[in-house]
């Protein structure tokens, strides 16, 4: 498969990986010292799983599985607002496959579908409101979630509604956005982390120049990355070459999909339909300023917020839970005390056990082989 | 009348009407009419002997052929009832043969028992009986029994269809999944994945064409072949649900073994690959219907590669991981990339992954 199979070789990876080592040792790192460096993204999260990189990298390179999965990260009351939605009358929920079985208080989505809800997986927004156009009698709601990724797709779906006038579809927006909870992170006392590896895919939409903060103000490498196991390998290397040469720079290893400006038409379609939140609650890391989105007033009838009645009442999370110490780098997942054992990926307490994209999710799925000692 | 045997005596009756009505499962004339014309003229409309509630088999004949019976059931609900490659009629004669077939059974008999949505066409129900009839004829296999029900609208989905299986095992064979020992290769007959992705293709929902198609086929003629060639075969399993990774990991937990497989060895069609990647899929955990694993000793497994290679269902088989005294019931891929990570059974379905 042209574009995928020339970004897995084994023969590519064996070159970046022997580089990487050179770097590390060439480091001369004290015993017990090493590099911690945060894949923020979740899709990144999956490839280093996926295709077993954790286990190949130097012993004194740690990778910190970051906050960029949009499904772990959403709180239980939003999940519960969401289910209260899908138990009215009437209502058709639509969602993607992911986010059926993250867990509400009461039930997830998956629970609430057996229980009688109608709710249905969809691949686009676009799909739901085709749905809408199909039933004119239902109320057809679409839980948007997801990053700059996601977003435009989902405005551009509300601005298709208006221009169409379609009166009985909606959005109930979980949208975030990733740079305040990157700053989040860095402000917070115990962190432990030396380089990023930016989003690609976030890039692709924003650009790279809202990262330049994590480099100039923070001191801290970032390299933006494909999702690729050579395009991570690679970005892994250019943090370690910052890191080796005392630079801080935003540096942006997949140009061939990310500019720096970013994509003008999904940014337009972004600031025409969603204000920024005054404060978004994330599931494992508590409520963080600026870091979701709303639609504006001048499309609030697409708004599900305003057009049903949510609880809209915040569920703080299990207490057990160390999820915010595994998205800090404090803790690796199998070292969480519910790891396995009360939190598994079949009924998962955190954040990071709900979707194959989350890192507990990931250790418990693919095994840190190396590190987490099995096999 | 439950259990017809579907050998008639006497002038077939005929369906009235388009669609099918509860008055068609009410036990009646009309009941009757329907499982003449639809499933006896399909399955056996030239034998002409009169009904019994059970179909009856000579003992020594059975004994004749080995020295075990395997039994088997399985039902079938898939949505939609016709896809690409296929439909739910040869599904459920190929599952279970297959069945069957993977315990190293010759296939003989299947009952044919099925669920009918009311208002389903009369003439959806002659297709996939019609589909029915061709795939057990063309196995050399019998439908010697089978069952109607209708239901209300809504309390089953268009058409549920169960069929069991009798079949006798061989004298000597002994195919067991706790069977696999360190060192043995493990061998699939073809592609993976190629009935899941169908399936999936088929239901429409994911704006996306592709030319896949499902593999579903049965394998008994194949299984005859392998275990000629290489008769220390340890077990076969076919991946049905679940997809070759839920084997491997059956396998492995039986035979308290490990399980090592080699990613780039695995045969995937490209479109497979592709649809896969665009929905966030693992082709490895998609449902086949006409692939097995072969659990091999290795002084036999070239053998048993050759032999399948020469089948016309086992033309891209391939010899995908081997068997190893690492940690028991643990199985690893070494992946394209030359990393290693464990490949666990699913907690539930595939959901895709949104980005």
């Amino acid at each position: 498969m042209k574009y995928v199979d020339e970004f897995r070789d084994g023969r590519s990876a064996a070159g970046l990986l022997a580089a990487i080592e050179d770097l590390v040792a060439g480091m001369g790192l004290a015993a017990g010292k090493s590099i911690h460096i945060m894949e923020v993204c979740g899709g990144h999260t999956h490839s280093i799983f996926r295709y077993g990189l954790e286990g190949m990298l130097p012993r004194q390179l740690e990778l910190v599985h970051g906050p960029g999965c949009p499904v772990c990260v959403l709180p239980m009351g939003r999940i519960d607002d969401c289910v209260a939605i899908a138990e009215q009358p009437n209502v058709i929920l639509t969602t993607f496959g992911d986010a059926m079985r993250v867990p509400g208080s009461r039930k997830s989505l998956l629970q609430a579908k057996a229980a009688g809800a109608d709710i249905r997986m969809v691949y686009s927004p676009m799909d739901a409101l085709a749905l809408a156009r199909r039933n004119p009698n239902k109320e057809i709601v679409f839980f948007g979630l997801g990053f700059e990724t996601t977003m435009p797709s989902t405005a551009l779906t509300i601005l298709e509604a208006e221009s169409d006038g379609i009166e009985n579809f909606s959005v109930f927006c979980n949208h975030i956005t990733i740079v305040p909870t990157i700053k989040a992170i860095l402000d917070s006392p115990d962190v432990q982390i030396d380089g990023f590896l930016g989003p690609g895919h976030v890039s692709m939409v924003i650009g790279t120049a809202p990262y330049e903060f994590i480099a100039r103000h923070y001191g801290k490498p970032l390299v933006v990355s494909g999702f690729e196991p050579v395009d991570i390998l690679q970005s892994i290397w250019m943090v370690l070459r910052q890191i080796k040469d005392s630079r801080s720079e935003v540096e942006n290893q997949y140009a061939r999909v990310a500019s720096a400006g970013g994509n003008a038409a999904a940014l337009r379609a972004i600031a025409s339909v969603y204000e920024i939140r005054p404060f978004f609650e994330w599931r494992g890391l508590g409520s963080i300023d600026y870091s979701g989105v709303r639609i504006r007033d001048a499309y609030a009838r697409f708004d599900a917020e305003r057009k049903f009645a949510v609880p809209n009442v915040s569920i703080p999370d299990p207490k057990s839970c160390q999820c915010g110490e595994v998205l800090k780098g404090v803790i690796k997942p199998y070292q969480c005390k519910v790891f396995g054992t009360a939190c598994t990926p079949d009924s998962p307490l955190g954040a990071l056990m709900v979707s194959s994209e989350g890192a507990c999710a990931a250790y418990f799925q693919y095994g840190g082989v190396r590190k987490a000692g099995a096999a | 009348m439950n259990a017809a045997v579907l050998r008639a005596g006497r002038a077939l009756g005929k369906v009235h009407g388009g669609a099918v009505t509860l008055a068609h499962g009410a036990g009646g004339r009309a009941m009757k009419d329907l499982i003449d014309d639809v499933f006896i003229a399909s399955f056996d409309g030239a034998s002409r002997t009169p009904l019994e509630d059970q179909a009856r088999f000579d003992i020594a004949a059975l004994a004749a052929k080995g020295d075990r019976l395997a039994f088997t059931t399985d039902a079938f609900v898939v949505d939609p009832l016709f896809f690409p490659g296929d439909d739910i009629g040869k599904l459920a004669v190929c599952g279970t043969i297959n069945d069957l077939a993977v315990g190293g059974a010759v296939p003989l008999y299947l009952s044919c028992a099925v669920i009918v949505e009311e208002g389903t066409p009369v003439d959806l129900l002659r297709r996939v009986a019609q589909s029915m009839a061709q795939t057990a004829a063309e196995a050399g296999v019998q439908i010697v029994t089978g069952d109607t029900k209708v239901v209300n609208k809504g309390a089953c989905d268009k058409l549920f269809i169960t069929t069991s299986g009798i079949g006798v095992i061989r004298l000597g064979v002994q195919l067991g999944v706790q069977q696999a020992r360190p060192g043995d290769a493990v061998l699939v007959n073809g592609v993976l994945g190629d009935h899941g992705a169908a399936i999936l293709e088929a239901r429409g929902e994911l704006a996306l064409r592709s030319p896949i198609t499902s593999d579903c086929g049965a394998l008994h003629d194949l299984v005859d072949v392998l275990l000629a060639a290489a008769p220390g075969v340890r077990c076969l399993r076919d991946a049905t649900r679940g997809g070759a990774a839920t084997v491997f990991n059956e396998i492995a937990e039986a035979s308290a073994t490990g399980i090592e497989i080699d990613e780039r060895s695995l045969p995937i069609r490209g479109e497979v690959r592709a649809f896969c990647e665009i929905l966030g899929l693992d082709p490895l955990y998609l449902a086949n219907e006409g692939k097995l694993v072969a659990i091999v000793p290795d002084d036999q497994s070239d053998a048993a590669l050759a032999a399948l290679r020469a089948h016309p269902l086992g033309r891209h088989a391939a010899i995908v991981g081997r068997v190893t005294d690492g940690e028991a019931g643990r199985v690893t891929v070494r992946t394209v990339s030359s990393g290693r990570r464990v490949l666990d059974m699913l907690v539930g379905d595939q959901l895709p992954r949104i980005c």
